[in-house]
Formats: C-alpha cells, structure tokens, sequence
C-alpha cells in the first residue's frame, strides 16, 4: 500500500537532545562521564508537587494530590557533587557548553536572543533532584536544507541531562546522578517535514551539523530524538526515545499507517452505532475452573479477580491490525498496563484460545448480555488493578470512537510505538533566580561566527584532498560515527595510509560485526592501540583484523596482551629474513630446479607464516633479494 | 505599559511576542514567550513596541478550606517572621508569592490536618539577616500573646542565616510552660525538592509534646528521612546551603522526629511541661554587647573603639582552648578597667574554654576575661546581652558561666562531635 503523505497531510516535527562533550557539566564543575561501578553512597529523598496546581478542597484529595513521591540518589564522592544532590545552588553555566550551543545555532542560521534566561521546568518523576529541569532558551527562526525543501528550527536551547534510571525498587525509584548535569542541546524543528524520508534526511543533517563542532558525546544514548507526528483528522502524536536514524523513516510510516487504521476503525463503530458500557462485570465465578495458567495464577492471589467490560459494536475491531503485529487490544493492553500494572487483557476477538475454552466464552458473553457485534473484554489480577485496568480500557475504548487520542508513546525496535503516557500540558516554568540572565553580546556572537567548524560539505573536499580519500569513500568518512577519530589518527601517525585507517573504521568494522563480534565494546582506545602498533611495525597491516576481533573478545587486555593471545607478536626484520632464508632453504630443490619462478611458490609458503605478523611487502622485498643472492 | 501586558516586540532580529515581566535591568525588556521561556530583549535593539492586550491582575487567592477544630487535638500557632515555608508559584511572570495563613500552610503540608488544629500569622516580614534585638523582642511578646490566647505549642518560621542567634534570645528572654519550636527550609519552599514541608511537619509534631523550652527543628541528614529537635542554646548553622546543616555543638540532639511515622525518639531528657500554660516574658537586652573575632597581627585598637562607644560587654572568639595574642592585652586591660564585661569563647566552635592550661590563658583572666565553658560565641553573645540587660556588671560576672537555660553542659560527650 503506497500512501500519498500529502494526500493524508502528514506533518512532522523534530526534538533532537544531544549530550555536548564539555570538561564540566553545565551547572556545577563535576566531570561529564558516567560510570557503572558501584555508588559512594545512596540518599532517600522526597518530590511534593509544586502548590499552584491544587484546587481541591476535599480533605483526602488535598492529601493524596500532595503526597510526595520517593526517589533513592545514587552518588560519587569524586565525580558529583552537592549540586547534583540538590545541597548547593547552582554554579554559572559552563562557558564551553554555551559557546557550543550557540555554535550549533549559528550552523543553522538562527537568530540568538540579546538576554536568555534560566528557567526551571518543574519535573517530578524524580530525574532531577531538585524537581525541576534547568533550561536556557538561546535561539530561534533557523533553518536546514534538505532535499526535499528546508526545515524550519524553531528553537534551541542548552539544557541539563536528566538523572539515570537505575531500578524500580517498589516503594521507590533509583537514580544514579553521574549523568545529572550534562549539558544536552536541545533543537526543535518545525512541523515543515511532510515525509518519513525527509524526516530521517532532517535528522541526519542536525545530526551532521552537531558533529561538526566537534563537541559533542558519542555513543549510544548521548542523542535522543523524539518525533511529533500528525495527520489531517488525526492527532498529534509524541514518540519519544528513537535513537536510530534509519528507524526514524520507519517510526514515521507505522504511525501514518497506525492513524489512518484508527480512522478507519471509528468509521466503521459509528457506522454500527457502536457504545462502550461503562460497567465492570465481576466474572471471576465463570473462569474459576478455567485452565489458563495466567487466569489461575491472578486467582491464586490475596483478593484475585476476572472481571469484564463489555464494548457494544466492537466485534472484528478490537483484534484489528493497526500497525504491522499490533491491534486496537494492543492499544488496550497498553493503557492497562500502564495505568494499572497489570499483565495484559484478553479479549474475544481472540478467543477462544490461551486455555479459555469455547463454554466458558459463551458463558461469558450471556453474562454481560453481549450480542453478535459486540466485544469483551477481560482482565485477571489482584482486585483494585483488575478495577483500573478496566477504567483505563474503557476510556480507552470511548476513544476509540472518536478517532486518534493524542499520546505520548515510545518507539519500538521495530519501529512500532506504543502508549507512554498522555501528552504533557505546557511545560510549568519559571525562571531559576539563582542564575543571573546571561546578556549574549554581538562581539561574543561575530566571534563564534568567525571561528565557525567546518561543515560536512567542506570536510568532503577536505579528505579528498589532504587524505587522498577517492570520492566513495570520503563522503563515507564525513558521515561516519568515527570521523572524528579518523582525522586523531591519520594526525597521530603519519606513516599509515589514510586510506588504511578509513577502510579499517568504514568497511572492516562492519565486517567483523556481521561475524558476529561484538563492535560495541571497541572504544577509540583500542583503535589508537591498533594504528600505534602498525604504526611502529608491531603489526602488519593484516593483522588488523585479528587485533580487532582480540578487543571485541578482550576489552580490558592491552594491544601487548592481544597480540599475545593472536599469536601476532611482532616481528623484527631480522626475524623475518631468518625465517625466508629457512623457507628457501627448506626449499632448495624448488629454487635450484624453478630458478626465479619458484618465488610464486615461496611467496606462498612465506605469507603461510608470516601473515599478520610482518608486511607482505617486506616479505616480498626480502624474498626476492634472497633469491637473487642464489 | 505595564508587566503582565501582552506584548509584540519589533526587533533587528525578528518580532518577540510574550507578557511582559519585570526586570531588574532597566536596560533589557523581559517577556515570557508562550512556549514557557523567558527572553530578554536588549532596548537599543528595539524598534517598535506595541501593546497586543492588557494584562489581568495575577490572583493568588484559593476557595478557602474549612478546616473544622478537631477537639482530640492540640492547638499549635505558627507564627512567620518572613521564612516561606509555603508558597505559591505564578508560572506566568515566575514570582512565588509567600503565603501563611492556616489555610495556606495546610494546603501546602496537608498533613498537619492530623496533627494538630493550626493557626497561622505573619508577625513580620524580616528577612533572617535583617533580624536584630528589637525584633527578638517582638518574636517573644507575640509568644506570650499566643499563648494567652490558647496555644498549646508554638511554631516560629525563621529564616536559617541567624535562627539559632533568634533561639538562643528567646531561650533567655520566654519562661513558658510550652514548646517552643524554630523551623525553616534551606530549600525555597516553591521547588518540590524542598525540606520546608517535613521540617514544618517534625516542628508541629514537637511542638505538640508535653515539653517546655525553646528548640530548632531541621532535617537531620541530608535525605528526606527525619528531623532533629535541637536545643536552641545548643544548635548552629554549620553548613551554607545542606539540609542538614544545623547541628547540635557539644551535645547531641534532644530528639530524633520522623514525620512519616510521627514517631519521635528522645536522645536525652528534657523538661517537662505541667500544663499550667503559665508564660513569662523578660525582653530586656543590653545592646550594645560585641563580637570580636581573635586572628594572628589583629589590631586591638577595636576594643577601644567599642569600648569609648560605651559597649558594656564584649565577646572574645579566642583561639584554641580561649586564648588571644599578648599584644592585645594591654587594650584588654583598658577595657576591664572600664568596667566592661569581656568574656571569652573559642573559634574552634567545639570544645570548652579552659584559660587555667597555659599561661596565656591565666594573664587573661588575671586580666579579668571570663572563660564561657562550652557555649558557642553566637550564644554568648546574646547570654551576655540579656545578663547586662538585667544584672549589675559585678552580678553579671559571676552569672556568664553558670547556666541558666541549658546553654552550658558540664560533662562533655564523646559522642557530640
């Protein structure tokens, strides 16, 4: 099915978050690195709601809506310090972090304020121990190209990273505080993007001006893009959390397919006049023999129950595919067990099956008086969850009949999404009075923007001409996750072709991936050991990569230890003539009887050797030398 | 034009559309953007203003509560001097307006619904740096007022800078037969980290108890797990900005509160209330009394100066065990002469002055300096205030380190340092 996306007025718009490589974070003078051994300490703490949103008058209500949440903080004595813990107010943006930011702006022909202010974003899921987000609007009205057309940013600011999810430990959350503080750039386009190729195209090319400074982290989880999708009669939808830019362009089409679905289904309901029954049918004596092992488990339990709701017109549509493996009961099942912790849902679009017989389906149906047309569905678990997985289903199912809820859901690998939550109101901000405004003045503006990076474009005549790059593979190397790591190494060791190290980041990378290596546990470390050791004649370039294969198996081991455990301990050309004066000797009959044609031959048997272990080009000149002394 | 106006802004760099927010530089035009940020516009860069529509007047007003006198409760009176422990935020111009009234502080902390019956008044709006004795004295006639009036614990919000100079004045100057308990936040109440809400809850909590005295309540560690009661002749901000930043100096806390629990674990004996509500209040206060720290090649001509000022009493913060250099003796001497009180204290903060080890320390007190055992020099600073406030100089001597109050310990803990 080929959709016409302007037919279906898709629009989209980006929110890219890119985590800046500074010296210090933004609000305090910790380092920027995260770790994962184990936490100096942890501390308990406690997030009220912020008073200006309370009406309510009602005793319990009052007291419910200001019960405060708990959060345990994880810390280092020496990589974080009080102002992560919300014991110190904050230290003057870093410097570093602001001229990159407004760098990143300028690369995309934004207008920078005169004055921009801290503000806080109250946040209280506990990822910022203070309750609230610290953000600097900086810029605004730029744009990119694309070839599809241009792209307007609407806005970029410098904000700081949130605290790290560590576990949910029942009565409260785990945050880890290394990545609290990190300067992050936020950029938002406009909603100008009309197809999921330009959206991936938009998002490469953020991604490509960010690079260009040069100060931004790399690695998985250091950008987060979230991707606002709407069509006409649709809503709009926030997909938080793609990090891929392929899935971008997948997330983009299965959620056009997923809205138009849902469209589809609410003209089919109205068509059947169909009605959701707001009541919740306790069923549990009907199932109390039946053979499911998710329904006896959720009966086994203290106050266990089945209950049901009955959606009148729903047959047929709630086992629906909206999106590629997902249906309208998927987008059930979420709100479920989202909002009530439960499990999942059966319903009987789908039954009878996972041990509910046929009887126990009819017996079902005549207990909430359900017709032909009409759907059930039903949840097994503790009582109070069982009663609000229900409540969420059900206004679930009303929306159903009016089209596409506006969501915020969560991408999935396969580039489905499904439900995260609904979408936030207006961020409640105010400003952050123990930052002073930071008054950006022209000089400091026409400074950075003498002094601005190199773009892509020009980076690609660049390679080809200082690193004799031929064209493929320059334009591979501009756009490459290692492409700053190339240029530290073709500067760092000047007696290895450029081309060797590009083909080695660009193409025996991702060979060794698809043997199955695991590429992600090599860090610049390990290629810098590598290129050092070719460099200084410990490796031959075929060597390569088996010394990339030791690291991927080996991460912790040195390149000494590596070349140890392949079998790749260097060679002097000492060693190397003694063993091509062995071979020719193992082989004189061969040479006495071939006379200078043996060095095929020989050639063979000496790489059989010496592979990986000394050049094939110096084996080639010694061999030959030797055999012209005969 | 006027903040909360909405206004469009034609500038070199595009048009700003926004309400206009005060600013405290007269040369930026601040405006809150409708995506929630704030942005500054610099004035020589403005080309036309114009007013799109006139601001509302902000409310800050909300359906009162109702709350109806639970007769099983106590009363307890929390009187404000200018500390917010609640507050309300207007996000659209990013002020946080302090509240304190009854319905207010329980909107805030709905907890206390089960606590006590609350009643709540502002009694100033001093900000805790700007206090001074007369203020004191205000603090402690509004005490008597509450009680008289049926309080069965009293509740001071005070800023944290100088609360423990605050406690120790009215440690001195209040003889009630109820507690009286000094609280504050070192979090801005508007922000939901804040520490002001368990901090009010644990002080209401105490002042609830069948004790009599005048005591600090803070958070005892830096999570939000539980508050100390600290004596307030024995308590001190130690920390700039941490939760936990008040501390018991020699001597450990009085009490350990949990606000969740409502449990409350005594550490040592304290006095006892006998219900009788009987308060006397004693507000005179002599003045003009300094502190005076001791540092290596200080100039003692300072003590002239406050002694040709007519101070009648002067704080030493000595080194060590209350020790200062011998080239100040002599302006020491022409202080005592003088008939001023000099006493001393130690910068060390922990620990008890001992002017019999060394040498320098018995010249000192052949001077006439009278060592003040273990109180810490912001608390005999206000000792010896109240002393010269209603004893002869002679008297007065002999009363500094004697305590009268719980402001000297005679044995010293181990374990309160």
């Amino acid at each position: 099915m080929e959709i016409n996306y302007e037919k279906v007025g898709l629009k989209v718009g980006l929110e890219i978050h890119q985590q800046l490589n500074t010296k210090r974070k933004l609000f305090c003078h910790c380092p920027t690195i995260l770790r994962d051994d184990e936490p100096d300490g942890e501390i308990v703490r406690v997030l009220r709601p912020s008073l200006s949103e309370m009406g309510e008058v009602d005793r319990a209500a009052l007291i419910e809506a200001r019960k405060g949440k708990k959060f345990i903080y994880q810390f280092y004595n020496d990589t974080t310090c009080l102002v992560e813990l919300d014991e110190e107010p904050p230290h003057p943006p870093s410097e570093e972090a602001l001229r990159i930011a407004l760098e990143v702006a300028l690369l995309m022909n934004m207008n920078v304020v005169d004055v921009a202010y801290t503000m806080r974003k109250i946040v209280i899921d506990g990822s910022n121990t203070s309750g609230f987000q610290r953000t600097i609007f900086l810029a605004r009205d730029g744009y990119i190209e694309t070839s599809e057309g241009k792209v307007g940013i609407t806005s970029l600011c410098l904000e700081e990273d949130a605290a790290r999810k560590i576990e949910d430990r029942g009565d409260a959350v785990v945050y880890n505080l290394d990545r609290l503080g990190i300067p992050l750039v936020e950029i938002s386009t406009a909603p100008d993007i009309k197809t999921p190729k330009m959206a991936k195209e938009a998002a490469r090319r953020i991604g490509e001006i960010l690079r260009a400074t040069g100060k931004v982290k790399r690695g998985l989880g250091t950008i987060r893009q979230d991707i606002n999708i709407s069509i006409k009669d649709g809503a709009r939808i926030e997909v938080k959390g793609v990090q891929d830019l392929d899935l971008i362009e997948k997330v983009v089409e299965n959620e056009v397919i997923r809205q138009l679905n849902l469209l589809k289904i609410r003209d089919e309901l109205r068509e059947r006049n169909a009605e959701v029954v707001e009541k919740i049918f306790d069923v549990t004596e009907i199932f109390k023999d039946c053979k499911s092992k998710i329904i006896q488990n959720a009966l086994k339990k203290k106050n266990g129950k089945v209950k049901a709701v009955l959606l009148k017109g729903f047959a047929g549509l709630v086992g629906k595919e909206i999106q590629p493996g997902r249906r309208l009961g998927t987008e059930f099942s979420d709100r479920a067990k989202v909002i009530a912790g439960v499990g999942g849902l059966f319903h009987t679009d789908e039954l009878p099956k996972y041990g509910i017989t046929e009887e126990e389906v009819k017996k079902l149906k005549e207990f909430v008086n359900a017709e032909e047309n009409d759907a059930v569905i039903i949840v097994a678990d503790e009582e109070s969850k069982v009663d609000r997985a229900l409540e969420a289903v059900i206004e679930r199912a009303k929306e159903a009949l009016i089209g596409v809820p506006e969501e915020t859901r969560r991408a999935l690998e396969d580039g489905n999404t499904a439900y995260l939550r609904p979408l936030p109101g207006a961020a409640r901000m105010y400003p952050e009075t123990d930052i002073p405004p930071i008054i950006i003045k022209k000089e400091f503006i026409e400074e950075i923007r003498a002094n601005l990076p190199e773009l892509p474009e020009e980076k690609f005549e660049r390679f080809k001409k200082e690193y004799k790059l031929n064209d493929e593979l320059a334009k591979k190397m501009v756009l490459s996750y290692y492409v700053d790591l190339f240029e530290d190494l073709c500067k760092k060791f000047k007696n290895v072709k450029p081309v060797l190290i590009a083909t080695t980041l660009e193409g025996t990378l991702k060979e060794i991936k698809r043997e199955g290596y695991d590429i992600d546990k090599l860090e610049d470390r390990h290629l810098e050991e590598t290129f050092k050791a070719l460099s200084e004649g410990k490796i031959a370039k075929e060597g390569i990569v088996e010394v990339l294969k030791g690291f991927c198996e080996f991460p912790d081991k040195s390149i000494d230890e590596i070349l140890e455990i392949k079998g790749l301990k260097g060679l002097s050309k000492e060693e190397v003539e003694k063993i091509i004066e062995g071979i020719i000797k193992e082989h004189l009959n061969v040479v006495k009887e071939k006379g200078e044609k043996a060095y095929g031959f020989l050639m063979g048997r000496c790489m059989a050797k010496l592979r990986g272990k000394a050049d094939g080009k110096l084996v080639n000149d010694i061999l030959r030398k030797k055999l012209k002394e005969i | 034009m006027n903040v909360g106006d909405v206004i469009r802004v034609e500038t070199d760099k595009g048009i700003f559309e926004g309400i206009l927010l005060p600013s405290t530089n007269e040369n930026i035009i601040t405006i809150k953007m409708k995506n929630g940020y704030n942005v500054g516009i610099l004035k020589e860069n403005v080309k036309n203003i114009e007013i799109i529509a006139k601001g509302e007047k902000p409310k800050y007003e909300l359906p009162p509560l109702n709350i109806e006198k639970n007769e099983k409760l106590k009363t307890i009176s929390i009187l404000s001097t200018g500390g917010t422990v609640a507050s309300k935020v207007d996000y659209k111009t990013g002020a946080v307006h302090p509240s304190f009234t009854a319905d207010d502080l329980i909107r805030a902390v709905p907890e206390l619904l089960d606590i006590a019956n609350i009643k709540g008044r502002a009694v100033m709006n001093i900000l805790s740096e700007n206090m001074k004795p007369e203020y004191w004295r205000k603090i402690a006639e509004e005490i008597k007022k509450e009680i008289e009036e049926g309080a069965d614990g009293i509740v001071i919000a005070h800023g944290t800078d100088t609360m423990s100079y605050t406690a120790s004045a009215l440690s001195f100057m209040v003889k009630a037969d109820v507690p009286i308990i000094l609280v504050g936040a070192q979090r801005s109440s508007d922000r939901p980290s804040s520490d002001a809400a368990l901090n009010l809850i644990s002080a209401v909590l105490a002042a609830r108890e069948p004790i009599k005295g005048v005591y600090v309540v803070m958070h005892g560690e830096s999570g939000d797990t539980f508050c100390y009661l600290h004596k307030g002749v024995k308590v001190r901000k130690c920390h700039s900005s941490r939760r936990d930043a008040f501390k018991s100096i020699n001597s450990i806390p009085v009490a350990k509160i949990n606000p969740f629990t409502k449990e409350i674990i005594y550490l040592q004996e304290v006095e006892k209330s006998d219900n009788s509500k009987k308060v006397e209040i004693n507000t005179n206060l002599e003045e003009k009394v300094a502190l005076i720290k001791v540092y290596p090649g200080m100039d003692g001509e300072i003590i002239r100066f406050y002694v040709d000022k007519e101070y009648k009493g002067i704080v030493l913060e000595g080194t060590g065990l209350g020790h200062a250099p011998e080239y100040i003796f002599e302006h020491i001497k022409y202080a005592t002469d003088k008939g001023v009180v000099v006493v001393m204290t130690t910068q060390t903060i922990n620990g008890r002055v001992n002017m019999n080890v060394y040498s320098n320390g018995r010249e000192l007190q052949k001077l006439g300096v009278i060592g003040c055992e273990d109180m810490p020099p912001e608390v005999a600073l206000v000792k010896l205030m109240y002393l010269l406030g209603n004893y002869e100089p002679e008297e007065v001597k002999k009363l500094i380190n004697k305590n009268l109050v719980g402001e000297i310990e005679y044995r010293s803990r181990f374990d309160a340092y």
